[in-house]
């Protein structure tokens, strides 16, 4: 450049000049669709089981899913509900038989049991041991994730009444509790993934 | 293993984010959050040393539109840049 030159020629020299930079000169290896070409997709899990091998699949699922920009939604009904009970509480229920099945089933993300060789809690204690191990996230750490990533929950109302549970006594978290209808008109959505786990 | 050094222009603003050890989902959960704290255009350099993260990363990308402008391995840790769109 010896000539002087007028700004705007300055300033497309500059623009030229940076074109030019490493940054701008990467291939990229995926180059996505417009947005306006991607509709916004949707996931909806059923989330029916409160057995750790159960909730972890749903939690990552959800996770991943948000992550990805999906609207996700957990719809927790009957024993899936009680990991959602806050953790700090033991005995939930209004009646005898309501707080004999929290008694027997502890709830809270914190106190899953496993499906298989749960062995009085051997088999959660073994979960948890290799999760550290190897780093794996735990239940607790993926449920404050989804929430922060805006995974909407959404409980079963008729487990609640069943269950005896109040809202105070679920994590702040949860949504309104809805019921089969309004999941059934999620699921049947366009661009929307559906998984009952 | 080509490295590309994304600040040399000044052009655009690298942000790293640290994701070893992170076991799936936890690379794109925390790539999810940190890719809205920079602005549109910026770059993330993401570090895993998750391999499922390769195959990841590019469904994360085309999913969500920003793009993945490059990757690379080395010493078992796998470098993503992803550039916010």
């Amino acid at each position: 450049m010896t000539a002087p030159v007028a700004e705007r020629d300055l300033l497309g020299f500059l623009e030229a000049a940076v074109s030019e930079t490493p940054v701008e000169a990467i291939q990229p290896v995926v180059t996505p669709e417009t947005a306006s070409e991607t509709p916004v997709r949707q996931l909806v899990i059923i989330n029916w089981s409160g057995e750790f091998d159960r909730v972890m699949p749903t939690l990552i699922m959800a996770n991943a899913a948000a992550a990805m920009g999906y609207q996700t939604k957990v719809f927790t009904t009957f024993w899936g509900l009680l990991p959602f009970v806050k953790d700090q509480k033991r005995i939930v229920g209004e009646n005898f038989m309501q707080k004999m099945l929290t008694f027997m089933q502890r709830p809270g993300i914190s106190h899953l049991k496993t499906s298989k060789m749960n062995f009085l809690g051997m088999g959660p204690w073994m979960m948890g041991v290799l999760s550290r191990k190897y780093n794996i996230a735990s239940p607790k750490e993926l449920l404050e994730a989804a929430e922060a990533l805006g995974v909407e929950f959404m409980p079963c109302q008729m487990t609640m009444d069943m269950f005896g549970l109040k809202r105070e006594d679920m994590i702040d978290g949860l949504g309104e509790p809805v019921g089969a209808a309004t999941v059934l008109e999620l699921m049947t959505q366009p661009n929307t993934a559906s998984l009952f786990i | 293993m080509t490295l590309t050094e994304p600040t040399s222009a000044g052009t655009a603003q690298v942000t790293t984010l640290d994701a070893k050890g992170l076991k799936c989902p936890m690379p794109i959960v925390k790539t999810a959050q940190a890719i809205k704290t920079i602005a549109a255009g910026e770059l993330l350099e993401v570090l895993t040393t998750d391999p499922g993260a390769v195959a990841d990363f590019a469904a994360w990308s085309r999913s969500t539109g920003n793009s993945l402008v490059d990757q690379t391995i080395a010493d078992g840790v796998y470098r993503f840049v992803l550039r916010r769109k």
